[in-house]
């Protein structure tokens, strides 16, 4: 799993690469958390993704509660298919913000 | 059939996935096939490797096999650790709000959701958990 940190508007924008899993989502959850520390909305961009495991939805989970702490946004983009299956199954597509 | 003896940890996650992965292609599945099965394999043998043996690691036996009739794959697991059912444990409350929401059991309740068929039981002082999926 690769994650590029791009500046936005007023936010920061993390395109990931790669399989989210139980080996990489800690890295997905710092570099999440680390950007809330910088600003209050952050994007992540998925469109690179096909694999995302429970690790994966902790991961968003604890940074969709950080945001919600901070008065910010996490906004979710480009969810593939086979993810978009795991938001689903999970309920966690009602709990994201996916654009 | 084959079969793999590892000791369960996050190091060895690959080595299952790859092989689960590479015996789910020599049989034709697609990758929209692959991924939901291989999720559900890194769900149960994380499961083994974080908590059967308290956190230590302990060993595990991977057996994976494709059947015909209709086309299936089929997966065991073993470890000798904790006595512990993980498809006793109640199914999280996917209704609830991110703030409400906690994470436990989400990997299994997946798992449930994913294979067509999850059994547990504990026989000769092992966890054995079997699951199939036909594809």
């Amino acid at each position: 799993m690769q994650i590029t940190e791009k500046k936005g508007e007023n936010s920061l924008i993390l395109e990931v690469s790669g399989q989210v899993d139980t080996v990489t989502a800690p890295e997905l959850q710092t570099s999440i958390l680390t950007a809330f520390q910088k600003t209050a909305n952050v994007y992540l961009d998925l469109s690179d993704v096909a694999y995302m495991s429970s690790a994966g939805l902790r991961a968003l989970l604890i940074g969709q509660k950080t945001a919600a702490s901070k008065g910010g946004k996490l906004i979710i983009k480009g969810v593939q298919d086979p993810v978009m299956q795991v938001f689903n199954m999970s309920g966690f597509s009602k709990v994201l913000t996916i654009e | 059939m084959k079969e793999l003896n590892l000791t369960a940890s996050d190091d060895t996650l690959y080595t299952v996935l790859d092989e689960v992965r590479g015996m789910l292609e020599s049989a034709g599945a697609t990758e929209k096939q692959i991924i939901p099965i291989t999720i559900a394999v890194e769900e149960i043998f994380v499961n083994i490797a974080h908590y059967a043996y308290g956190g230590k690691p302990g060993e595990a036996i991977v057996e994976m096999d494709i059947v015909q009739d209709p086309r299936a794959i089929k997966l065991v697991f073993k470890d000798r650790g904790i006595p512990y059912n993980p498809l006793a444990k109640e199914d999280p409350d996917i209704t609830l709000s991110a703030e409400k929401r906690g994470i436990g059991g989400l990997g299994i309740f997946m798992v449930k959701n994913t294979m067509d068929h999850v059994e547990y039981e504990y026989s000769d002082g092992q966890n054995i958990l079997s699951m199939d999926k036909a594809f």
